[in-house]
């Protein structure tokens, strides 16, 4: 990108302290109630046994059908949901520490979130300059009057909003779907956060605009900024992220390197989930079948056995009542499956 | 799949103007197609490049500010822009039907999905109602939903059920063709995956032919047999759906086949088309591509270019000068 000539502030603290940064989830569970008995309360678990680590200038990726759980991640991480179970750290910081506990205005200058729906993401009444106004008076307190200005027009430079000042006057109906995601990620920038969470930031796009987006965020990888990318697209996950987590019902089931995950994936879900991609050039039908659809668990607390057993191809005995252990197949390759 | 064999649908010079304040915006510009009995014809491009437009308009549900302004829409000989209102109701659903994109939007949210089938069924039949619950319960079962879903609310159905219940309504009527516009990209791929194979056991079996709108070209790949690639409102290439993905030759094809990470394959940065859609309130004399395209000449800026039929073995249909000379020298 040619906007980054002027070296902004993030782009300091980032080369500062780009070692010691980074998100840790050490078995994340999380419980939701269900309202539905009066007397007995009744768990479901959306997420069991999550871990996964970011660092500073990389890209995990999240990849899984809806209610997989992969939103749920996110949004814990941004402390909306409180862990039932499990350990996150930002920077080797506890975020849910009962004794030393992080500020919610400290915790939102470190981690941001973009969301999948443009268009309803930015508040329709005012102009971008006043929601980009926001973050930056919050958060970057030290700035004042033309510093603020300045600050704000280098972001929108920055990703590829530019001439910056005639897009700062504007209201987000005047914008394109692809501008709006640019805006989001704009503001998420200039709060001076070293991670963004990325729910689908694409999958509302057009075509042609969604590689522009990802190349913006690839970009901002680059300068050190580290990628939560969750997307039900493992094509883009590839593309994207040097990680690639797949979930299934809140269980990680297969996690490692990205192109090792994609190009030999071991757990039949993601075997599964790759040969449903649809891919030009390959005709219909050598697919991977799965006769046993719309089995999708509620997985409970007191649920055992492997998630996928219900609709798995190689399920055996033990699949029912046993959790599978972790494997790792090859050098940053993880998978649950007893059937390796 | 195309011979001597009569098409379906016939649609020739078809021209759709939206009418704004500030000028007419020509959606969809003299667009040619047929479509022939139990063929699959896909349309891609960008947002706002008529193909949505072009569906409403095979359907004749266009309103104001929308006028179909030009060309003709035959359907096994009759005129479908000229139909009277009762002849057009006729014609719309037992004939084409169509599946929209929002299949939470597409259903009525307080009526059960068996009244839903019963009612298009009554609607164009007249048969009891017993006998239309039994033709409802037997598409369900075709599109794989149990009977006893008949007296469930949309909103008990995940989203890929309810699709499912849209494509059972679409066909209950049997029509000859079905109009599909992006009917699974709100659904998790797997789910997509069940339904399109779905479709296609019932296209064998009932023998009906899909008009299928999408910007997704890897799914087109699998399921067209021919593809019509549109720009700005205007068909800038068709073909048979091999030839188009194995050797695009019109540059924005080329672009939007480069659009797309791939799972497999290289993995290499990817640029996608440069710049933005026309502005179709503002449009230039020559190509409508030469803003966004790398091979752009003076000829590209003086001269609108005609779609032409290719010498290439498979009669693919290209409108751009550059291709066309190519062909030529």
């Amino acid at each position: 990108m040619n906007q980054l000539t002027e070296a902004t502030m993030v782009e300091q603290v980032v080369t500062n302290e780009t070692s010691s940064l980074s998100i840790e989830v050490d078995n994340l569970v999380i419980d939701f109630a269900l309202d539905n008995a009066l007397f007995k309360r009744e768990y479901m678990r959306a997420l069991n046994g999550v871990s996964f680590s970011i660092k500073a200038g990389e890209a995990m990726a999240l990849v899984g059908e809806s209610g997989s759980g992969k939103s749920t991640c996110a949004r814990t991480l941004c402390r909306l949901y409180k862990p039932t179970d499990g350990v996150l750290k930002l920077n080797g910081r506890d975020l849910n520490s009962s004794t030393s506990k992080m500020s919610q205005a400290e915790l939102a200058k470190q981690i941001q979130m973009i969301f999948q729906d443009p268009f309803g993401s930015l508040n329709p009444v005012h102009t971008i300059r006043h929601q980009m106004y926001r973050p930056i008076s919050i958060h970057m307190p030290e700035l004042k009057g033309e510093a603020i200005e300045d600050y704000m027009l280098s972001i929108l430079e920055r990703v590829g909003l530019s001439p910056a000042k005639q897009t700062a006057d504007k209201f987000p109906h005047e914008l394109s779907g692809g501008q709006r995601q640019r805006v989001a990620i704009a503001r998420a920038l200039a709060t001076g956060a070293k991670f963004i969470l990325a729910d689908e930031p694409i999958s509302m796009l057009d075509v042609s605009i969604r590689l522009g987006i990802l190349n913006l965020m690839a970009d901002m990888k680059e300068e050190g900024i580290g990628f939560l990318y969750i997307t039900h697209d493992i094509a883009t996950a590839r593309y994207f992220a040097e990680r690639t987590g797949v979930m299934y019902v809140g269980h990680m089931v297969e996690w490692g390197n990205s192109d090792s995950v994609t190009q030999n994936p071991q757990h039949p879900y993601t075997q599964l989930l790759i040969s449903a991609v649809p891919e030009v050039g390959r005709k219909r039908g050598n697919a991977t079948k799965d006769g046993k659809k719309s089995l999708i668990p509620l997985w409970k607390p007191e649920s055992k056995g492997c998630p996928f057993a219900a609709r798995c191809p190689k399920v055996t005995d033990q699949c029912h009542t046993e959790m599978p252990s972790v494997t790792q197949v090859a050098e940053d390759h993880f998978v649950r499956c007893f059937a390796l | 799949m195309t011979g001597i064999r009569e098409p379906l649908l016939s649609i020739s010079d078809l021209c759709v103007d939206y009418i704004t304040d500030d000028g007419n915006a020509r959606a969809v510009n003299k667009v040619n197609l047929d479509i022939y009995p139990g063929e699959t014809v896909g349309l891609a491009g960008e947002s706002g490049c008529g193909k949505s437009t072009l569906a409403f308009a095979i359907a004749n549900l266009h309103n104001a500010p929308a006028l179909i302004s030009g060309g003709q829409i035959n359907f096994q000989g009759q005129d479908v822009l000229t139909m009277s209102p009762e002849e057009l109701r006729q014609f719309r659903w037992s004939k084409a039907s169509m599946v929209f994109q929002s299949a939470m939007n597409s259903l009525n949210p307080v009526i059960t999905i068996g009244d839903q089938l019963v009612d298009v069924v009554l609607a164009h039949e007249t048969i009891s109602i017993a006998e239309a619950e039994k033709r409802a319960i037997a598409m369900l079962d075709m599109v794989g939903i149990h009977a006893s879903r008949m007296k469930s609310y949309p909103h008990q159905l995940s989203g890929g059920m309810r699709q499912r219940v849209v494509i059972a309504i679409a066909l209950i009527l049997r029509p000859k063709l079905i109009i599909m516009d992006e009917p699974t990209t709100a659904l998790d791929v797997v789910v997509e995956r069940d339904i399109m194979d779905q479709l296609y056991d019932l296209k064998e079996e009932l023998g009906f032919a899909i008009l299928f709108i999408s910007h997704d070209l890897g799914l087109m790949g699998q399921i067209t047999d021919r593809i019509g690639i549109m720009y700005a409102g205007k068909m800038v290439e068709l073909g048979e759906t091999e030839g188009i993905i194995a050797n695009p030759q019109h540059p924005y094809t080329q672009g939007l086949l480069r659009s797309f990470p791939t799972i497999h394959g290289p993995k290499e940065r990817l640029e996608g088309i440069p710049g933005h859609p026309l502005n179709l309130l503002d449009v230039p004399d020559g190509c409508y591509f030469q803003d966004r395209c790398s091979q752009c000449d003076t000829i590209c800026i003086d001269m609108m270019p005609n779609i032409e039929v290719l010498k290439v073995p498979d009669e693919r249909q290209v409108a751009c000068h550059k291709v066309v000379q190519g062909e030529v020298l």
